[in-house]
């Protein structure tokens, strides 16, 4: 059967908040049966969008991680609340019956993604429940993939398998998933969040020039695994490294002696202006 | 927008999905590629969020009195911003507005009450601003507060002196320029601007994001300079330069100078289609004042390493490159700050020296440009709706005639250039009774010299203002040295004010009497999205396809609130021209109807289906008829070929040329030159230019650098359009980069500095510090970042709400107002504009909960 999944492009999404304020819109003051009911007017985030900056001026990258209910496979909400409160809906939302579940503010804890609120005049806890009222009336759309400006966010519609070739094809992640809860939520580029970068300015120290076509290398345990070029600027990153490693950067171009340094990357970092000599 | 409604409430509003029935959307192929827009409408923020303003907790529902105001008696101005309010009703306030506007035409004189907008708080070509709020004031008289072109600054008081185009006050065409863009550009340059953020591309949303991610898949690189790594560049990515503030041109000087030495400029452009350059590059050279504008030389201005100076000017010169130096294809954050009008100049002057308007080369926005109808006849707002007002709506000559066939527009010579006028920027001392001078009528778009025009108030013969309409949107949050405007409520002159309103914040606070408007979601109207036209052309440009819309009312006006039309409907009846107001007894919904038929909608829908279906989408035009590249016939020595609206006849010959005296884009300004000739030299706006002029609130201020270390950036912002979006208690206080919620309760606006700056400061992330100078004070949450170099601040401008934490005017205030802090001094001495971004601070950490 088709299945409820969504999929969320981290380099397509610019913070411009539509789909927080379209969450708002659809849920704050109204009821929406079985399903839920109304969000207060303001405190909760069923879309949370998280923003990290990576790197140190001026080489700097922004990311910003929307971050919904995963609606998961092996959901621990519904592992760990009270027996019926939390259900799994065929086409895979995870649904807080909103009647069953009052009075039960542990469930606000089950979630390791803290995901769910509480609201404390309803006494129940709250999450989004995927548009699942609207997709009962046919909607192809949730309120935050239709209103995306950007196409960051995807409603796809699919069996299981569809899914499978799609995250395959497109190299879709999920969060966290040592969890093994196995959202249905889907990340694209989800390295611009997780992974750190080393970033540099390297310039050649006789004309004074930007260091145009110098090789910036990072290795790891003396393997090599990154490699970019610098561009006109003279700027490189070196992407995709995991934060928390001892890394050597090796920064080299012809004529010119290498510079290398060995780094404790607790987070992205520009190692600043490197200067290479003849 | 649809807007869903339920049991007469609204329930939700979403996006606008076309369907089969609506005109297929255009398609550009480029680059063996095809590109087409989606099918659907985008949203900015605050238009999602509008329920939220709709039903806001601030909405006023009962008309309002100050409680120790009496109209008859004691006014006690002293305690406006304090001293509360009771409800009243509709027949009190009403009488009480009309009694003391008949007052002062009998007993102070003509145009004796000051009236003014905000820049926007509704949308609507019938109920709104330029339509029946000018309608109503002119049939009653008033000093009209003039708007300074707050967006555009240093293109109207700069670049309109070097290639004209004031009926865009100073910006360029923006036509054909998507495809132009998609098939020929290699880079894109955003030079202070974020057409991802400044109020989404200003009137369009979020329609051009696609495109730009279009040029993005193409492999068309991206530069932003800009103090703040904004949301394009953020975004989109590419190399960013962040410029001390205040020190762009002295960038572009060193560009150009690398340009020169290196003889990578269109030499043959520069010949044919532009005057005075010898004269100009021989200034960048050094030769007159021995000093040359080198990288090195600029590195020591604006901090960017002379290498990477000299890395851009080379990348620039070596690709077809678009400058967004703005989002609209002008505007941005360095034209509103000390010599701005060198800034606008100077990204004239470049993109000229790269063949400005050859294929791939332009001044463009991102933003606008896109291959839809320019002929069908539906206007923006800016063309006067039903006030017919040909003298204060940019286009209203090209409407009137349609509207009013038989007669019946509105004006008003108080209300003109032979009348009395304030700058909004002098408000405050308008409300105090002080004589002030200066030059220009507002938006000054007629013709170039109208900027020169000295006007004085109060103008001869006319008295001073002593009754205040305010209307729409409160100035503390976006006008500069703001607690003028504060004071002058409570310390002036002004003894009744009134503010029709529909939400109690800002400004509306200070009113003697309130009038309470309703939404326009509670009212008929009718428009187009992105049209507001006048000053910006044939602007629906920003939108991916023309959509014109039916705005229906969804529910009825909550409380006691009213339409603004109906409000002026009944002070009309006061005044006695009601009958001329409403045209013998018209409703806004018959304006509408009338207003519909005056435009080319009945010959491709009718009334009936129009008005059940709520919208209509202009077919696009076939390839042939797309509108021509903007500057295309420039760069090519024809005539022009856009659908422009100008420039006049008598400002061309043989429809070729710019408006320029010489047709070309001058180097040495002729208007400038005459401007001297006439015995007014402004020594921050030469003839000659661009030139390099040090700001004159910056780092070379150093008695009061010294005592205000940090450079404050204020840009439009993102998560308003004016003061529209913003507080209202509405969910945009909890989008988390516009504002913070601390534990008294208060939603905070942000100010982003840099760690560094943070660290020394002994603030950390979230925390609430105090911006001040001597100016004043504001207290913000604190947004440690890397996207400021350190010594700059970045926070939006545009706060809607003041809450002083004592005495308002001479105490911190918390709502957010950072123009508190920002200089009243005009942008040049001649050009009366505002250079908020040119604005020295210090921070200091603050605890919360702290008094003064």
């Amino acid at each position: 059967m088709k299945k409820w999944n969504l999929v969320i492009d981290v380099d397509r999404c610019m913070d411009c908040n539509d789909c927080f304020l379209a969450d708002k819109d659809e849920f704050t003051g109204n009821d929406f049966p079985p399903y839920s009911v109304a969000q207060p007017w303001s405190g909760h985030r069923w879309m949370n969008i998280m923003r990290k900056e990576r790197g140190q001026y001026p080489l700097v990258q922004v990311a910003y991680l929307p971050t919904p209910c995963l609606h998961c496979d092996d959901a621990p909400c519904i592992r760990d609340s009270p027996p019926g409160t939390i259900y799994k809906r065929a086409d895979g939302l995870v649904i807080i019956d909103p009647v069953k579940a009052e009075g039960h503010p542990e469930i606000v804890n089950t979630c390791p993604y803290e995901v769910i609120y509480w609201n404390e005049e309803a006494r129940v806890a709250q999450k989004c429940t995927g548009c699942a009222h609207l997709i009962d009336d046919g909607w192809l759309n949730t309120r935050c993939s239709q209103v995306c400006p950007t196409e960051a966010i995807r409603l796809v519609l699919a069996d299981d398998a569809e899914m499978t070739s799609l995250v395959a094809a497109e190299g879709l992640e999920v969060l966290r998933p040592e969890l093994a809860a196995k959202p249905r939520v889907y990340y694209k580029n989800l390295h611009l969040w997780t992974k750190a970068f080393i970033a540099g300015s390297v310039v050649f120290s006789d004309t004074d020039e930007c260091g145009e076509g110098a090789t910036a290398a990072v290795s790891l345990d003396g393997q090599k695994i990154g490699e970019t070029t610098a561009d006109n600027y003279g700027d490189f990153y070196v992407d995709g490294l995991e934060p928390g490693g001892e890394y050597t950067l090796t920064v080299a171009a012809a004529g010119y002696a290498s510079l290398s340094q060995t780094l404790k990357l607790a987070q992205s970092l520009n190692v600043g202006r490197l200067v290479l000599q003849r | 927008m649809f807007v869903y409604v339920k049991d007469g409430k609204i329930l939700r509003i979403t996006p606008i999905e076309f369907d089969d029935t609506d005109a297929p959307s255009w398609t550009i192929e480029a680059r063996g590629r095809q590109f087409s827009p989606p099918r659907k409408t985008t949203a900015s923020p605050w238009t999602v969020a509008h329920r939220s303003t709709i039903y806001s907790p601030k909405r006023i529902l009962t008309p309002l009195k100050r409680v120790d105001f009496d109209p008859k008696g004691a006014r006690n101005i002293q305690n406006r911003g304090v001293s509360g309010y009771e409800p009243i009703s509709w027949e009190e306030a009403l009488d009480a507005v009309a009694e003391e506007m008949i007052r002062l035409h009998r007993e102070v004189g003509p145009a004796a009450m000051l009236a003014t907008p905000g820049s926007h708080h509704l949308w609507g070509n019938v109920g709104y601003r330029h339509s029946a709020f000018l309608r109503f004031l002119n049939l009653v008289g008033l000093t009209y507060a003039e708007h300074n072109p707050d967006s555009w600054e240093g293109w109207h008081w700069g670049a309109m002196h070097m290639w004209g185009n004031s009926f865009r006050l100073g910006i360029n065409e923006q036509y054909g320029l998507l495809e132009d863009a998609l098939k020929h550009t290699d880079l894109i340059i955003y030079w202070s601007a974020d057409p991802e953020a400044t109020c989404n591309g200003v009137y369009g949303a979020h329609e051009g994001a696609v495109r730009r991610r279009w040029l993005k898949d193409l492999g068309v690189k991206m530069i932003v300079i800009d103090p703040y790594l904004n949301h394009t560049g953020a975004l989109l990515g590419g190399k960013w330069f962040s410029p001390r503030l205040g020190t762009d041109v002295a960038l572009g000087l060193a560009i150009a100078f690398t340009w020169l030495g290196e003889g990578t400029y269109d030499k043959e452009y520069i010949a044919g289609r532009t005057t005075g350059f010898d004269e100009w590059s021989a200034y960048v050279l050094g030769r007159p004042d021995g000093r040359p504008k080198t990288p090195e030389w600029a590195e020591a201005e604006c901090g960017i390493p002379a290498r990477e100076i000299r890395a851009l000017a080379r990348e620039w010169a070596a690709k077809k490159t678009m400058v967004a130096a703005g989002a609209p294809g002008g505007m941005g954050g360095a034209c509103r700050s000390a010599t701005g009008n060198e800034w606008a100049r100077t990204m004239v002057a470049l993109a000229a020296m790269q063949g400005l308007g050859k294929p791939g080369s332009n001044l463009w926005g991102t933003t606008s440009g896109v291959p839809i109808d320019c002929s069908f006849m539906f206007p923006g707002y800016a063309e006067g709706g039903i006030s017919g007002d040909t003298n204060n709506s940019a286009a209203g000559f090209r409407w009137v005639n349609r509207m009013f066939p038989d007669g019946g527009a509105v004006v008003n010579p108080q209300h003109s250039t032979e009348g009395q006028t304030v700058p909004r920027l002098r408000i405050a001392e308008a409300m105090r009774h002080q004589n002030e001078e200066w030059r220009g009528k507002g938006f000054c778009g007629s013709h170039i010299e109208s900027q020169f025009q000295k006007y004085s108030y109060p103008a001869q013969g006319y008295p001073h203002v002593e009754m205040y309409y305010r209307y729409g949107g409160s100035f503390f949050g976006t006008m500069t040295e703001t607690n003028r405007y504060v004071t002058a409520y409570r310390e002036g002159k002004v003894p009744f004010v009134v503010n029709q309103a529909v939400w109690f914040e800002g400004e509306t606070k200070f009113a003697d009497i309130i009038l309470p408007a309703c939404t326009n979601f509670e009212r008929w109207d009718i428009s187009e999205f992105a049209n507001c036209s006048g000053y910006i052309a044939d602007s629906y440009q920003f939108a991916n396809h023309r959509v014109i819309v039916f705005q229906q009312k969804c529910i009825e006006p909550l409380g006691e609130s009213k339409p603004d039309y109906d409000i002026f409907c009944e002070l009309a009846k006061r005044m006695g021209v009601y009958g001329a107001f409403s045209m013998g007894g018209k409703s806004d919904l018959d304006w509408v109807k009338d207003y519909y038929h005056a435009t080319d909608m009945p010959k491709v829908m009718s009334w009936e289906d129009f008005s059940e279906k709520g919208y209509y989408v202009v077919p696009a035009p076939d390839e042939d008829n797309r509108p021509k590249p903007a500057m295309r016939w420039f760069a090519e020595g024809r005539a022009k070929d856009t659908p422009d609206w100008g420039p006049a006849p008598w400002d061309q010959i043989n429809s070729e040329g710019l408006q320029t005296m010489s047709g070309k884009i001058e180097f040495v300004a002729s208007s400038l030159k005459r401007l001297e000739a006439t015995g007014t030299v402004d020594p921050e706006r030469p003839a000659l230019g661009p030139q390099y002029i040090e700001s004159w609130e910056g780092h070379h201020t150093v008695d009061l650098y010294a005592k205000y270390p940090l450079q404050m950036v204020s840009p439009h912002p993102k998560f308003s359009f004016h003061t529209m979006g913003d507080a209202k208690d509405s969910w945009m206080n909890e989008v988390k980069d516009n504002r913070l919620l601390k534990e008294d309760g208060n939603y905070y606006w942000l100010m982003r500095l840099n760690s560094r700056d943070a660290k020394v400061r002994g603030v950390a992330d979230g925390d609430l510090i105090r911006a001040f100078n001597d100016r004043g004070s504001v207290i913000l949450a604190a947004q440690v970042t890397e996207r400021v170099p350190p010594g700059t601040v970045h926070s939006y401008e545009s706060c809607a709400d003041y809450l002083p934490l004592g005495d308002p005017g001479h105490s911190p205030d918390i709502a957010g107002c950072v123009n508190i802090l920002t200089p009243k001094r005009y942008i040049t001495p001649t050009s009366t504009g505002m250079a908020n971004n040119s604005c020295l601070i210090q921070i200091e950490k603050w605890e919360v909960g702290a008094r003064p």
